[in-house]
């Protein structure tokens, strides 16, 4: 019984160094992912930022959605604003959703970086962005065309991503 | 902490690491610097919009109010993860204090409005995680070890005594 207890100490120090060596090999994601993958999307509408493009009537229509939960405010939304053109130039409609902006901000921040936005929906206390589950900007959802959350990609898109969210809205008719 | 609403893990300790390099070896930790400033995100990056009506107003009715702060004392800021939404002063934290506050005084229980916030954003947003299958350990390993440790009393003890 000693003679296997006398190890037990070691062993231990391995569990921990282990333990500790694979927290810093693969650090843990840290991503609040939204739990609402699968459940039917927000059904509140939003009114308009901008005097001359529409709000948000329904997030959950017949044909899939791309929705683009952004703010002027945010510099990750610079860096994936030419992402977002090129899904709009392969036919792709983007809804914005603008987090707690101003329509001034906004006019500067579209014609600064690109508008590829059909609809901008106002959501200036940030209830749709929570009612998405999405814990930050920028953040983009796919709806598919049952209506219901079909994929969320967390923060900027890059190039690598566009044909990512092109299969996945592909996936979502 | 104000904390911007971006996503973790971006710019802030970049940028410190940056400035406190420069006086030591000019020529390469300037450019390194110059290289980490580069990369770094702007910390700064809060809307301008006034915070929300129920962000830092309390309910008018006090039973009210104390159901409200007991829940937000509970409920996870998604962009400063080790604080309550009670204690942060991240603009989303106060549009999710707003957000409970409406909700508890339009007659909702504070039961519901955690249930409906852990249908969006899973367990992880409340400090008071329901007991299932995944938090079992969480519940069961303080009495386990208890049990364990009375045990372990109560036999050295009796040796003791013999």
């Amino acid at each position: 019984m000693r003679r296997v207890l006398i190890w037990a100490p070691l062993a231990l120090f391995a569990l921990v160094f282990a333990l500790v060596a694979g927290g810093l090999i693969s650090p843990g994601d840290r991503t609040v992912h939204s739990a609402m993958i699968g459940k039917p999307a927000p059904a509140t509408p939003l009114r308009p930022l901008l005097p001359n493009k529409p709000g948000i009537q329904s997030f959950a229509t017949d044909k899939p959605r791309l929705v683009n939960v952004f703010a002027s405010w945010c510099p990750p939304c610079i860096l994936e604003a030419p992402q977002l053109m090129k899904l709009k130039r392969a036919g792709v409609e983007i809804d914005g959703v603008a987090t707690a902006d101003t329509a001034d901000a906004m006019q500067a921040f579209l014609s600064r970086n690109g508008d590829p936005f059909a609809r901008i929906g106002d959501d200036r206390n940030r209830a749709t962005q929570i009612a998405f589950g999405s814990a930050g900007v920028p953040e983009t959802f796919v709806i598919g065309a049952d209506g219901r959350i079909a994929y969320q990609h967390v923060g900027d898109i890059r190039a690598d991503d566009v044909p990512k969210l092109l299969a996945q809205l592909e996936k979502a008719k | 902490m104000k904390a911007a609403d971006r996503h973790p893990g971006e710019g802030r300790g970049l940028m410190r690491r940056a400035v406190r390099l420069r006086p030591e070896i000019p020529a390469v930790a300037g450019m390194t610097a110059g290289l980490l400033l580069a990369l770094a995100v702007p910390a700064l990056a809060d809307s301008k919009l006034p915070p929300a009506d129920l962000a830092f107003t309390q309910l008018p009715d006090p039973a009210q109010e104390a159901e409200a702060k007991a829940l937000m004392d509970t409920l996870r800021c998604l962009v400063c993860q080790g604080q309550s939404i009670a204690d942060s002063d991240a603009e989303m934290a106060g549009d999710m204090r707003a957000l409970v506050r409406q909700r508890i005084a339009a007659g909702e229980r504070p039961g519901e409005v955690r249930k409906w916030l852990v249908q969006r954003y899973g367990d992880y947003v409340t400090y008071d995680p329901p007991l299932s299958w995944a938090t079992a350990p969480l519940w069961i390993a303080p009495i386990a070890l208890l049990i364990a440790g009375i045990f372990i009393a109560r036999r050295s003890f009796r040796r003791r005594g013999a």
